[in-house]
């Protein structure tokens, strides 16, 4: 079986988060007032083929350990879902996420404009 | 027979040319070593340079800790050899388990790029044997990822243990504890963000760092050339 999987590295309560708290900073000055608790981490997305999902999360979970997070000051968010195995291998759209509009204009920006 | 340094090159390093002419000029011999390398075989020490290993894509240090030479790397360090892991290297260490600890963004979130004046703690260690404790020194530092940090537990084990080497007077990063340099629990292991050896020479503003480096070499237990045991300010 193939799975998606995303995951979501964090940093832990306690450690700086100097890019989240400057971005929150200058939230106001953009005119959005009201939004708190600003954190900055990483996306990681790949697939993985497994026999079935507990072993594909217990690898996953291997990986995040000794790789894709330091555990002095980062935490993983694991999201599994049982793909389609597509033939190019991208990893598809985990349901519950959403593109939003930045992704558009920032590729409208960056084309052939 | 002079000292013989091994500095490791990773894609991305860029201190390591420092590190070869600093030990040049302090009377040792040094030679590069490739990140693919298997073998340190014949070498007295190792340093891990400053740089970007692997572009510092994931973390610092995080893919360089998988570079092959990182496993003759622990072995050495495992019998006692001495190992110098300066700014990127100290980053590699922690990745590599073999410092306690992370390197996170610098509070502040900024780039520096200054010289900085360090405190000796602890003389107790491969880098700091011919310094003497509380002497001032002035090193530059280079870093965006240089604010250490670590559990509780571990800054007491550090602490009580006397295994932080060198303190920031003024601490410019958002350090815990102002701290510039650690060793491991061998004290054959050493880590510090600042540039020892682009302080080796009056004309480079600071000869600071020679104290530091004679003190490495002359861990490595090979005899460093009576010429280069004068005062930094004869280089």
């Amino acid at each position: 079986m193939t799975f998606d999987v995303l995951v979501e590295v964090r940093l832990r309560p306690g450690i700086a988060d100097p890019q989240g708290s400057t971005i929150e900073r200058a939230l106001p000055v953009l005119g959005f007032d009201g939004i708190t608790g600003v954190h900055v981490g990483k996306a990681i997305r790949f697939c993985i083929d497994a026999t079935d999902e507990a072993s594909a999360r217990s690898e996953v979970d291997d990986l995040c350990a000794r790789f894709l997070t330091n555990p002095v000051i980062e935490d993983a968010v694991v999201t599994l879902f049982e793909g389609d195995a597509t033939d190019d291998r991208s990893p598809g759209t985990i349901p519950g996420t959403t593109v939003g509009g930045g992704a558009t204009t920032a590729a409208g920006i960056g084309g052939e404009a | 027979m002079a000292a013989r340094i091994g500095v490791v090159v990773f894609p991305g390093s860029n201190c390591e040319h420092d590190a070869v002419e600093a030990v040049h000029a302090l009377g040792g011999e040094a030679d590069l070593l490739w990140h693919g390398d298997t073998s340190i075989t014949g070498f007295d020490g190792v340093v891990l340079p400053g740089g970007f290993a692997h572009g510092d894509y994931l973390r610092p240090g995080a893919i360089a800790r998988f570079s092959p030479v990182m496993r003759a790397v622990v072995r050495f360090a495992a019998d006692g050899g001495p190992v110098l892991g300066i700014c990127n290297g100290f980053q590699v260490l922690t990745e590599a388990g073999l410092l306690p600890g992370a390197l996170q963004k610098n509070a502040g979130l900024k780039f520096l790029c200054t010289t900085v004046e360090l405190e000796v703690v602890s003389t107790a260690s491969v880098l700091t044997g011919a310094a003497s404790v509380g002497q001032r020194l002035r090193v530059p530092i280079n870093h965006f990822e240089g604010n250490y940090t670590c559990d509780e537990h571990t800054l007491a084990t550090l602490r009580g243990d006397d295994r932080i080497v060198l303190r920031y007077v003024d601490n410019p990063n958002g350090s815990v504890d102002d701290i510039a340099g650690i060793c491991n629990e061998g004290r054959n292991v050493v880590g510090l963000m600042p540039h020892p050896e682009r302080a080796c020479d009056p004309l480079l503003g600071s000869d600071d760092g020679a104290v530091l480096l004679r003190g490495f070499l002359a861990a490595t237990g090979a005899t460093v050339a009576a010429a280069s045991t004068a005062a930094g300010s004869a280089l």
